[in-house]
């Protein structure tokens, strides 16, 4: 391992430094939709819920070739502690917008002239990691839409605290750590096949090895969420119907 | 191959390895694997790997018997919400008998309900026909909404659900494969009971045995089941 | 907001149910679905609960936040309310711009907190003419199967009856926490809950689902509190075109009073936790 040692040693809530908060998924939570889905890491809540494919309107936007996919993601006004005015804003079109790239490499809408599939994301509460939350849920939403997607994708936030490397910044990490070389995040996206980055920014200092390494991290972690994806699609049982 | 529950497989999952095997609708070939291209339940026959769909929303597809309601008249036909956020097209040529451009209302009038056949899906929309037997308007009634991916299950193979369910309750049954059901009878609570066993059809969808799960739940409703032939219940694919 | 098609045969049917009082989903006319109430939904904010009738489902949040006071009334806190028919809890909701049926939810909700008096606006004053407590309740639908108007006017409530007091920290001018044991200043006893009455085929419904509200004549929203037992009335809405006529207003009247008496006491238990 590459790491240096620095001042953060502990993490703040406990965990090791590669561990992931502590993981629920629930999906067909949205009776009249076509496909929905919960994920919760740790506090950080994120539900989404799929409509389509449907037809898109206005026509000048229909793609004759393809279905496309639309996603808006927004946070609930007392989902985090200085209330967020209801509505888009800039950072949650940026959301959307990233978000729609990693889940678009994963869907096949050429079956779907004309059409769009709209995948809306809320979040109830937030606890750092909402983004990627959202995509977790918006990856069992979509397949449990039954839009054809050749793999699923997963999500996850990873950076570096001062001089250490971890996984799945919480609050703390992600906005209140201000010491030494403060944090950097990372959220990031794996397919769940190919294992092909989806989604990747950054946000701080980290160097080319220090990457490759939390890059390593990060795919491993997106194996831990990829099983609670599947087992939440595969034991729906009988309350996915109108 | 009777499954205590049928087998769920995700979009990515590897399904069998070997190239005998052939990937059908919902699946896909990466290298010696078969990959599920779709969430749903998985159905082999014969080599043959599909993936059907136990959720989402209804596509038409040509072919397709489905239930809808008449919105709009043009000069030339009818447009037909069906459910989904797209209406279809009933042309005037495409009815039993000739209709000049003034009977157009009296044979079809907003508001009324159809059962009608998909002709041709377009990517400028989904044309209807309504010329063959068995296809019209539909009167008097209950029409309820369904997941459209679990009518295959309501009808049975070879029609043998809704065959139970019909000489149970006594009531006319129509199943569209946009998810919408009519259901008519002679009175309100044969209708409500026929309502109720279509909705235990749907909440046990993936479970197999269904059928005797099914007459139970009729016997229960204080009904009489005329013992059925039980069919097999290793396909998905129901036929009407 | 497009339409949510309903044929002629299905209204003949839900009308004719009605001449028995019956309904498509096995309800008697006056019948509520299933309230279910979940409190925690997060932790961020004074509260915020999940509330469903039967399938519908609303979250709604209490955030307060400092501000300074309106001139006309430098000693009372302020209030607002926003609801968000989000397209996540319905077809027929689009993205954009609040459509009229969140700008008249939200109004609705708005007036029968505000002109009840439910929300202690004395009480939220910190020093008068320069600091207040500002109350904002934020209501997202999450899944619209009809009576929209009282899940979210219920959501509202408990959020405010559950929400925990922030304590302020005077020298920093800032908030610090929420007190677990205090909740924000509210006159328990001008609780006042809304009940939505629609007339379909002659018959007045309670609780609608989908379909029922499609097709109904009118609705008629009535809000009432508590006075030494007795209900009483404090706010009232009608909405669509369909006329009352004084039978339905008698009907209604009393059918309002006799639920009212049944279900209040309940309601009170669920807003105040």
């Amino acid at each position: 391992m590459v790491t240096k040692k620095g001042i953060y040693t502990k993490r703040n809530d406990g965990r090791k430094m590669d561990e992931v908060r502590s993981m629920t998924a629930k999906v067909g939570i949205v009776p009249s939709a076509d496909g929905s889905a919960s994920f919760e890491t740790g506090k950080t809540k994120a539900i989404a819920v799929v409509r389509g494919p449907r037809t898109l309107h206005p026509q000048h936007m229909q793609n004759a070739q393809t279905g496309i996919l639309r996603v808006n993601y927004g946070m609930m006004p007392f989902s985090v502690e200085d209330r967020i005015r209801p509505g888009p804003n800039r950072r949650s079109e940026e959301i959307s917008k990233v978000t729609e790239w990693a889940l678009s490499s994963v869907v096949d809408l050429s079956g779907f002239p004309n059409t769009v599939v709209d995948v809306f994301i809320q979040i109830p509460q937030a606890d750092a990691g909402t983004r990627v939350a959202g995509i977790n849920a918006a990856a069992m939403a979509l397949a449990h839409a039954g839009i054809p997607m050749k793999q699923m994708v997963s999500a996850i936030g990873v950076g570096k605290i001062d001089k250490t490397l971890v996984v799945d910044l919480d609050k703390y990490e992600d906005s209140e750590f201000h010491d030494a070389e403060g944090s950097t995040d990372i959220p990031m996206v794996f397919t769940s096949r190919t294992k092909d980055m989806a989604l990747l920014q950054l946000d701080g200092k980290i160097s080319i090895s220090e990457f490759k390494e939390v890059v390593g991290m990060a795919k491993k972690a997106c194996e831990d969420i990829l099983k609670v994806q599947m087992d939440a699609l595969k034991n729906v049982g009988g309350e996915d119907n109108e | 191959m009777v499954n205590e529950k049928r087998q769920i497989v995700v979009p990515g999952e590897t399904i069998v390895s070997g190239n005998e095997y052939l990937p059908g609708d919902g699946a896909y070939r990466d290298g010696e694997d078969v990959v599920a291209g779709q969430y749903g339940v998985l159905n082999i026959t014969e080599k043959h790997v599909r993936v059907i769909p136990v959720s989402g929303a209804y596509y038409p597809r040509r072919g397709n018997t489905i239930i809808g309601t008449i919105v709009d008249i043009t000069f030339n036909g009818w447009l037909i919400d069906f459910g989904g956020a797209q209406n279809a097209f009933l042309p005037v040529a495409e009815v039993p008998r000739y209709i000049n451009r003034n009977e157009m209302r009296e044979f079809l009038d907003f508001g009324e309900a159809v059962v009608v056949k998909v002709w041709d899906v377009k990517s400028r929309g989904v044309d209807l026909s309504m010329k063959m037997r068995g296809f019209g308007k539909i009167e008097g009634g209950m029409i309820i909404s369904v997941s459209p991916n679990k009518v295959p299950r309501i009808i049975g193979k070879e029609g043998s659900m809704v065959k139970i369910i019909k000489d149970a309750t006594g009531c006319s049954i129509t199943v569209g494969q946009n998810g919408k059901v009519w259901i008519s009878g002679n009175d309100a609570d044969k209708e409500l009971a026929t309502k109720k066993i279509i909705e235990f059809i749907v909440a046990h969808a993936t479970i197999a045995g269904l059928t005797e799960k099914v007459e139970k739940f009729i016997g229960d409703l204080g009904m009489k089941v005329d013992k059925v032939e039980i069919v097999e219940e290793n396909t998905d694919g129901g036929e009407e | 907001m497009s339409n949510f098609i309903i044929p002629n045969l299905q209204k003949e049917k839900i009308e004719a149910f009605l001449a028995e009082n019956k309904r498509l989903d096995g309800r008697k006319a006056d019948e509520y679905r299933e309230l279910v109430v979940e409190d925690g939904v997060s932790k961020n904010s004074a509260s915020a609960v999940r509330v469903k009738f039967g399938k519908t489902e609303v979250i709604a949040g209490v955030h307060l936040a400092l501000a300074t006071p309106y001139p006309d009334s430098p000693n009372e806190g302020t209030f607002m309310t926003s609801a968000e028919l989000h397209p996540m809890a319905s077809q027929q909701y689009d993205i954009g711009r609040p459509g009229i049926e969140s700008i008249e939810l939200a109004r609705v909700i708005d007036r029968g907190i505000r002109e009840s008096g439910f929300i202690d606006f004395k009480g939220l004053c910190i020093k008068e003419g320069e600091k207040v407590w500002q109350v904002f309740v934020d209501i997202v639908a999450v899944n619209d199967d009809g009576n929209m108007l009282d899940v979210a006017g219920l959501a509202a409530l408990i959020a405010l009856g559950r929400a925990r007091m922030p304590i302020y920290n005077e020298k920093e001018d800032k908030v610090d926490g929420y007190d677990e044991k205090k909740g924000i200043p509210l006159d328990k006893d001008v609780l006042s809950f809304s009940m939505t009455f629609h007339k379909i085929g002659g018959k007045i419904v309670a609780d609608v689902s989908k379909e029922e509200e499609a097709i109904s004549d009118f609705r008629w929203t009535i809000a009432m509190g508590d006075n030494d037992g007795e209900p009483r009335i404090t706010a009232m809405q009608k909405g669509k075109a369909g006329v009352i006529t004084e039978e339905d207003m008698e009907t209604i009247l009393n059918l309002a009073e006799s639920k009212w008496k049944s279900m209040f006491p309940k309601i009170r238990e669920y807003v105040f936790g």
